[in-house]
């Protein structure tokens, strides 16, 4: 067996939408700059409580891939759906939940969002159309593709968008779904959020086929590979694919080129790939930092970037004292919600 | 009433609901064109379309997520499997999925979904196709778990089953599906989930089963009579929630009790009835409970071999004639 080549440095190094993503408008670029940071800060925080013993369990942390669920959401409208993994601090934030809320059930509090009897991987909102939060890799593209099976039943143009990683790319039933959504037409983007590793896995450990956008090739599904780690390239592929599937057209796969800075959860050293490698994306694509160089070079001012920068502190901190201060759930709460 | 196969009692229970209610469909191998794999779903195609009627591929684990993922939207799906014994390839949707949601989202979103076809044995199909998951699918909190054996109640219960706001697991049998009996017409013939039934009374012991377990329960309530032993037999028609109090109330009665049923003792429903029953009645046993079983083993395809590794009459008899020191 040959040995296991070291993972390409760059995370986005495949441009394939070719040339330059359409530009942002101002209010996009400081929408998008604020819903990112809002993710980033969030994520910071969370694991500076994981590490004060705040938060129990396990905490996958969103930080790198923010661009990916923030321009997905700038292209989705009222009623679209959106379900993931375990990695789903970042998802929920984007769908508009309550920074409260979400903090609160990392902290197994009962103004989380599950009343703190889901926890990191599990959290829903119907207000919100978010489906969770799910702890099994992989179960959320059956779930995701059952979603749009229901627009599909009822005849609306709503579309599901349903997100897993490189490593969940590789399950039995991701193809079943792939199968049927084709079959039936179905309104969903599958949107593979590759960050090139599957835990500790590296893609090219772990995947015969890298190029995740060519994995729904034999059922006739179109993919586009995407810089994950540019806002707008994100946010016109998006758009393409919901403009897909609202046209009956069937499913779609975006891969998203994007990259995790921190461990695979709070507990990974990350030792499977080197220092400089996570300091190059991070220097290079930091997908903040390219809305914010952007904003910048178009004259605006500091001042109004810190402005941001405070509020989206200040939600943040206002979230973990709530997270640290709101009782634990009642005693009775074990045995609610069993049934119903 | 009418006289009618359970095969009809079924399909006529799942025609009502898709009548009453425009959210339910019903999806699986073969369930439309081919009419059901054994023909539980004949007519549904022609009366109600594709596009409640729906054909899936041969992939349990991918359309169980599927239908969850509807049920989470508010549909209520009836996904058949064409046997229980090809939902293991679907039972992470199930239990993780399907049963623990509503508890995970503090009470935000569950769903409302039957999963149902034939489960336990077949004749002559052998190991992988006849194995009872009774006790798999009743020790899961969040699900309800229905395995009746009348035609009457294999009806009334389907309907209660798809307009449960929560996942059922519907066990039917094969075996039975021909049999016919007695249902009552009735424009919404619907039977609470939860409750067991006196099938027969009688004072000297009390003989609990279900489905299937139920055809060598009565067979041996027959024979016990002719020794002048006479059995109370108690189908409990659903597994979870269990009715414990009628298990318990028949025994304070009779003061034994014996469990039957197609699936392996270990960890088995009879185990739980027996410890029901040692929780609730210990003072009013007067021997201990005995359990008739499947044999532990895979269930094996001579004829004369799969004969043995199921329960019959003579060993529930054997069972009853023992406690009742006799």
């Amino acid at each position: 067996m040959a040995a296991p080549k070291k993972a390409a440095a760059g995370a986005a190094q495949d441009k394939t939408n070719g040339g330059s993503p359409p530009e942002f408008t101002r209010e996009q670029e400081l929408k998008a700059l604020r819903d990112m940071l809002l993710i980033r800060r969030f994520e910071e925080k969370a694991g500076q409580l994981y590490g004060m013993g705040a938060i129990g369990g396990f905490c996958h942390l969103y930080i790198g891939q923010e661009a990916v669920v923030v321009g997905m959401q700038m292209a989705l409208k009222q009623g679209d759906q959106v379900i993931t993994g375990y990695r789903d601090h970042g998802h929920m934030l984007a769908t508009g939940m309550d920074a409260n809320g979400v903090m609160a059930e990392l902290t197994g509090r009962r103004g989380g969002y599950s009343k703190g009897k889901g926890g990191s991987m599990h959290m829903f909102s119907k207000e919100k159309h978010f489906y969770g939060g799910h702890g099994i890799v992989g179960a959320q593209v059956s779930l995701g593709t059952g979603l749009a099976f229901a627009n599909h039943y009822r005849g609306n143009d709503n579309v599901s968008v349903s997100y897993f990683g490189d490593g969940a790319a590789n399950q039995g039933q991701v193809y079943e779904s792939f199968n049927m959504a084709e079959l039936w037409k179905l309104p969903v983007i599958y949107v593979i959020e590759n960050n090139r590793y599957a835990m500790g896995t590296a893609v090219s450990r772990a995947s015969a086929q890298q190029d995740f956008s060519k994995r729904g090739a034999s059922f006739n599904i179109p993919g586009k590979q995407v810089d994950g780690m540019d806002v707008r390239a994100v946010k016109a592929a998006a758009e393409e694919a919901a403009a897909w599937c609202r046209a009956g057209k069937g499913p779609f796969i975006l891969e998203m080129q994007t990259y995790r800075y921190r461990g695979h959860s709070m507990s990974d050293p990350a030792k499977y790939r080197t220092r400089e490698e996570v300091e190059k994306v991070r220097h290079d694509q930091d997908p903040i930092e390219q809305v914010r160089n952007r904003l910048l070079a178009a004259k605006v001012s500091e001042q109004d970037l810190k402005a941001i920068d405070a509020e989206v502190r200040d939600i943040v901190n206002a979230s973990a004292d709530f997270a640290q201060h709101d009782p634990e759930p009642d005693a009775a709460e074990l045995w609610t919600d069993v049934y119903r | 009433m009418v006289t009618q196969t359970i095969r009809e009692a079924l399909r006529d229970a799942m025609a009502e609901e898709m009548r009453r209610d425009a959210d339910v469909f019903v999806m699986g191998e073969e369930v439309a064109e081919y009419q059901g794999a054994y023909k539980v779903t004949q007519g549904l195609l022609q009366e109600f379309g594709a596009k409640r009627v729906i054909d899936t591929p041969i992939t349990e684990h991918g359309f169980a997520g599927v239908g969850v993922g509807a049920a989470m939207t508010g549909l209520k799906p009836i996904v058949e499997f064409m046997t229980f014994n090809f939902a293991m390839q679907a039972i992470d949707q199930i239990i993780n999925s399907a049963a623990k949601t509503l508890y995970m989202s503090g009470g935000q979103m569950g769903c409302s979904i039957v999963f149902r076809g034939p489960n336990g044995a077949a004749a002559r199909v052998a190991a992988q196709h006849s194995q009872d998951y009774s006790s798999w699918y009743s020790h899961i909190p969040g699900l309800k778990v229905v395995a009746p054996y009348s035609a009457a109640d294999a009806k009334g219960l389907l309907k209660a089953a798809i307009r449960d706001p929560n996942p059922v697991i519907f066990l039917e049998n094969e075996v039975l599906y021909g049999h016919t009996g007695e249902v009552p017409k009735l424009d919404d013939y619907v039977i609470p989930i939860g409750k067991a039934r006196i099938v027969r009374s009688g004072s000297h012991v009390t003989i609990i089963s279900w489905s299937n377990g139920m055809t060598y329960a009565l067979k041996a309530a027959d024979e016990l009579a002719k020794d002048g032993i006479e059995a109370e037999v108690i189908d409990l028609r659903t597994l979870r929630p269990m009715d414990t109090e009628t298990i318990v109330n028949s025994v304070k009665k009779t003061g034994r009790a014996v469990t039957v049923e197609e699936g392996w003792a270990q960890s088995g429903v009879g185990a739980e009835i027996a410890a029901r029953i040692m929780e609730n009645a210990f003072d009013y046993l007067d021997a201990p409970v005995a359990r008739v079983s499947g044999k532990d083993v895979p269930m094996p395809y001579a004829a004369n071999l799969e004969k043995l590794a199921l329960p019959s009459a003579a060993e529930v008899v054997e069972a009853a004639k023992a406690i009742c020191y006799r």
